[in-house]
């Protein structure tokens, strides 16, 4: 598959190193030092221009490509590149956008501007910390098979009750299946007989309720998440307010600039809007952080964003989420006592990862830097699977795939040794990293 | 001392809006000729306002109109209504010893026709003392007013039309001027249509209860002078009585057009065009109706707890009966939104149901009806500011903007209200003790309530109010300072205080 990649910034660099192995990548960027840079460090063709304009698109191969990502850190810019390259290729094209107005047009009319899959990346970013402040003590939660089955990621510590149990004595849920325990550098496929160890991260895969039971086992004392304080109002904090004001859940926000805090408090009726210096203790304490659930620092950088996490944390702040726009930060950021980091291009590299894997999968979530993805596919009838028990066919998979859930015709089904898997039917594996494209060769 | 102001051309749109002010005098002219009475007062009338609309219309006869000179002709063309529709008064009264007769009189009486104000100083008021055609003058002065004559100037005169937001925006009762259609001019139509098609349905209604034989004093010409004091907020009647004159029936069926007058004539024009959610969720809609429905209840407790003695016009037994609730509820529909109808002299009930009467008409109808006073949209913005205030003294960093209606109050807007309301209220104190003080110049002790009473009734456009001034009472006795000072404070408030203040005020900062 040939594919242009607009924009050589973070996202379009990351995109383009995990498409450059199994395509033909071309990269576009008005900046001809990172064109330079791009050439050397990636197996791409790095091309110096507007993205844009026809010209470049043309000189970039627009014609016989297959894929456009416009993904610079201008939404206007990804929008035209898109509809320009509409009007003389068939290419796929994904725009990613950070302001959700067009996400609101492209949404009532899908196609619209010459976009085949807009990408909100606030908007996501957004989703998936609300997703985990939904439920207390998961560090990564995503949905699967229209909502019927949950993926979510918890951190085993010292104080966890199951820390020390074996996988058979924890599991006592019937909807729930242990996938995978992320040990250090291993990814460990859990038996019956396997222990958890504090620092483990584990992923579980059921349904929401069986997650949602879980949850209440590692951590019994948090009851609902009844007072969320966002500390900065960026265009992330902005819509994890509004998400939150949705699902009815109470929230405030704390912005120092003042003019973009009466934006806020007139664009957020149901946030409380604070005005005030997102560091200054003294007012933290006043608004009695140390009695709210959850903190989210989204205050536009990561040094601040990391400041204020930690703050929060210190001046007892029950749990505290972090931004990072700089993905290799994730794993600093949570070992100096972040409890989440959320990087909002991890968002888009799974939408694009995704829709490039699109024949193949339903609905990706990657997990912990990529390290594995929990994939949803529709079993077709050419499928290994179709027809056999699960403890047959699962032979004809790599080693290291966890079968967590199937959902059929709208309904869960517990996937055990002797489930015969129908065609048709969603499942959701686990799979680690280097085995991800031979699992789905094989389903 | 310069005005900064290009006044010529104000005055000559003035011109303009008296020549067609002439022409609404043939509706009187034509009542005349029915009813076989006088015509020379107002074939004189339409002649001389004619002339001086010409006249006046030459001194810039392509008129300019900006922001300032917006303020000035709105100011002017009240004052000037108000001075030309003195001239009807002035001509029958020659010589017959009516009250009229004098200019003061007769100004006060002409201000508080278009300002819909209904307070009188006409001695005797009824058919046995005038003609029909100068009553049903009178009545119309209040028709006229409660749209407002620059909206119908819009509606009607392209040329006006240009200029016509701004002149709309100095007029129209509320704080921000809602446009409905692109044109100005369209929304003027629309909203006089709207007026006239209420007004139309209420003379129909009560022709109707009177050919049904349930109003047998309700005959065309009632039902047409009702209908021009009704939709209006006007409280003008051709009666003594007022509608305690009419049956039951007629005092029931008066009820639902009182309350519609109050109401935001922008409204409907949404329920018009099927979008009725539009009305049913705007918070000042339901702010109002439910002012109306909590007061009528209490004020019905109060009835029925025998807070009117038995009186001979709308007497009121005490206990529940079909009469204290209408009493109750009439009253309320009435002096809330500043109409100024009466089915019983409140002015005689005892000083506790009289007090509620006075705080009920503090309130004032709805931004873009034709009712007077504060409005409710005021009240609203005013007291969500209240609550804003003492919510930040507490949580000194909380962004708090206010809103209505779920759309946010622009921060100017809530600073220009409350700067409204204070002027408001400021100036009614004021004129309260100067009318006090200037009354008992004159020999005169008034009772705290009459003089309360007199200012918020001229000011906020009510008409009548307690003792003297009660809805079968006068104003007849005042010193012709005080009239005048209720003839600026009809003015001032028919006008929402704002433009003939700032008038005066760049007069005073200009030299």
């Amino acid at each position: 598959m040939r594919v242009v990649i607009i924009g050589a910034g973070e996202v379009g660099s990351s995109v383009a190193a995990s498409l450059a192995d199994d395509h033909e990548v071309v990269v576009i960027d008005l900046d001809s030092d990172r064109v330079d840079t791009l050439t050397y460090s990636l197996d791409v063709l790095a091309v110096q221009g507007d993205g844009a304009s026809l010209r470049t698109l043309r000189e970039a191969g627009i014609d016989d490509a297959d894929l456009l990502i416009a993904c610079t850190d201008d939404d206007e810019t990804n929008i035209v590149s898109c509809g320009t390259a509409k009007t003389i290729s068939d290419a796929f094209t994904i725009a990613r956008v950070r302001n959700t107005k067009f996400l609101d047009t492209w949404n009532q009319s899908e196609g619209a501007l010459g976009i085949d899959l807009m990408v909100g990346t606030n908007l996501l970013a957004a989703q998936s910390i609300v997703r985990v402040i939904g439920l207390p003590g998961a560090e990564d939660v995503d949905y699967f098979a229209d909502g019927l089955i949950q993926m979510a990621e918890f951190r085993m510590t010292e104080e966890t009750p199951i820390t020390g149990m074996s996988v058979a004595e924890a599991d006592t849920f019937d909807s729930l299946t242990f996938a995978a325990i992320l040990r250090d550098e291993e990814v460990v496929i859990p038996s019956g007989d396997t222990c958890l160890r504090d620092g483990d991260d584990v992923v579980v895969i059921g349904s929401p309720e069986s997650v949602s039971e879980f949850a209440r086992t590692i951590e019994p004392h948090v009851d609902d998440i009844s007072d969320v304080l966002i500390v900065g109002g960026d265009e992330i904090g902005f819509e994890i307010a509004g998400l939150l004001s949705e699902r009815e859940i109470p929230n405030r926000l704390v912005e120092p600039d003042p003019e973009r805090a009466r934006y806020l408090a007139e664009a957020l009726p149901k946030t409380t809007v604070l005005e005030n210096d997102p560091t200054d203790q003294e007012f933290l304490l006043r608004e009695r952080i140390d009695e709210v659930d959850v903190a989210i620092a989204t205050l536009g950088s990561d040094e601040r964003n990391l400041l204020s996490a930690l703050l929060s944390k210190r001046l007892g702040a029950s749990r505290s989420i972090a931004v990072v726009e700089d993905g290799d930060y994730s794993d600093l950021f949570e070992a100096v006592g972040v409890d989440i980091a959320v990087n909002p291009r991890e968002a888009i590299a799974e939408e694009i990862t995704r829709f490039t894997r699109e024949q193949h999968a339903e609905n990706v979530a990657i997990i912990e830097d990529d390290r594995a993805e929990v994939l949803e596919v529709e079993v077709d009838k050419e499928s290994v699977l179709v027809g056999r028990p699960i403890h047959e066919s699962i032979k004809e998979l790599p080693d290291g795939v966890v079968i967590g859930a199937i959902a059929r015709d709208g309904a869960y089904v517990i996937p055990r040794g002797d489930t015969v898997i129908e065609e048709n039917d969603h499942i959701v594996v686990f799979a680690a990293q280097d085995i991800v494209e031979e699992t789905l060769e094989a389903i | 001392m310069s005005w900064r102001v290009d006044w010529q051309a104000s005055v000559g749109l003035l011109g303009t809006g008296l020549k067609y002010l002439a022409v609404t005098m043939f509706v009187p002219l034509f009542v005349a000729v029915v009813y076989m009475e006088d015509i020379w007062v107002f074939a004189l009338s339409i002649v001389l306002v004619m002339a001086l609309g010409f006249a006046l219309e030459r001194i810039d006869p392509d008129p300019d109109v900006g922001a300032r000179e917006a303020l000035l002709f709105v100011s002017l063309a009240w004052f000037t209504a108000a001075l030309v529709g003195t001239i009807p008064y002035l001509l029958a009264g020659f010589g017959t010893g009516s009250t009229l007769a004098n200019p003061v009189n007769a100004l006060f009486e002409s201000m508080s026709g278009f300002t819909t104000t209904g307070a009188t100083v006409m001695g005797q008021i009824g058919l046995e003392h005038h003609s029909h055609a100068l009553l049903i003058w009178r009545q119309l002065t209040q028709w006229l007013g409660g749209m407002g004559i620059i909206v119908l100037m819009i509606a009607i005169l392209p040329e006006v039309a240009v200029n016509g937001a701004q002149l709309m925006a100095s007029e129209a009762p509320g704080p921000e001027l809602q446009k409905l259609t692109p044109k100005i001019a369209e929304t003027a139509r629309v909203l006089w249509l709207i007026y006239f098609g209420f007004t139309i349905a209420y003379v129909v209604v009560m022709y109707g209860l009177h050919l049904a034989g349930f109003a047998p004093n309700m005959n065309l010409y009632n039902a047409v002078a009702h209908g021009f004091t009704t939709l209006p907020t006007g409280g003008f009647s051709p009666h003594a009585e007022s509608i305690a004159y009419f049956s039951a029936a007629v005092q029931w069926a008066a009820i639902p057009f009182l309350v519609v007058a109050g109401v935001n004539f922008a409204l409907f024009w949404h329920v018009l065009k099927g979008e009725f959610d539009v009305m049913l969720e705007n918070a000042e809609f339901r702010a109002y109706t439910g002012a109306i429905a909590v007061t009528t209840a209490l004020l019905s407790l109060l009835l029925v707890r025998g807070a009117a003695p038995p009186l001979d016009i709308g007497g009121v037994t005490g206990g529940v009966t079909e009469n204290t609730v209408r009493q109750a509820a009439f009253q309320i529909a009435s002096l809330l939104n500043s109409t100024g109808y009466a089915t019983s002299d409140f002015a005689q009930w005892d000083t506790h149901a009289q007090v509620f009467l006075l705080f009920v008409m503090f309130i004032g109808g709805s931004a873009g009806s034709t009712g007077g006073g504060v409005k409710v949209v005021r009240w609203l913005v005013v007291f969500k500011t209240i609550r804003r205030e003492l919510y930040t003294t507490a949580h000194p960093d909380v962004v708090k903007p206010v809103r209505l209606t779920g759309s946010v109050v622009d921060e100017d807007a809530v600073r220009g209200i409350a700067a409204f309301t204070l002027l408001y209220v400021l100036l009614f104190g004021f004129s309260a003790v100067f009318i006090s003080l200037d009354t008992a110049r004159i020999g005169i002790e008034l009772s705290t309530l009459e003089a309360v009473s007199a200012s918020l009734a001229t000011i906020g456009n009510i008409g009548p109010g307690f003792g003297r001034l009660g809805p079968f009472g006068n104003y007849e006795f005042f010193s012709d300072a005080s009239k005048l000072l209720m003839v600026f404070l009809m003015w001032v408030g028919r006008l929402e205080i704002v433009p003939v203040l700032a008038v005066f005020i760049s007069a005073l900062d200009s030299d």
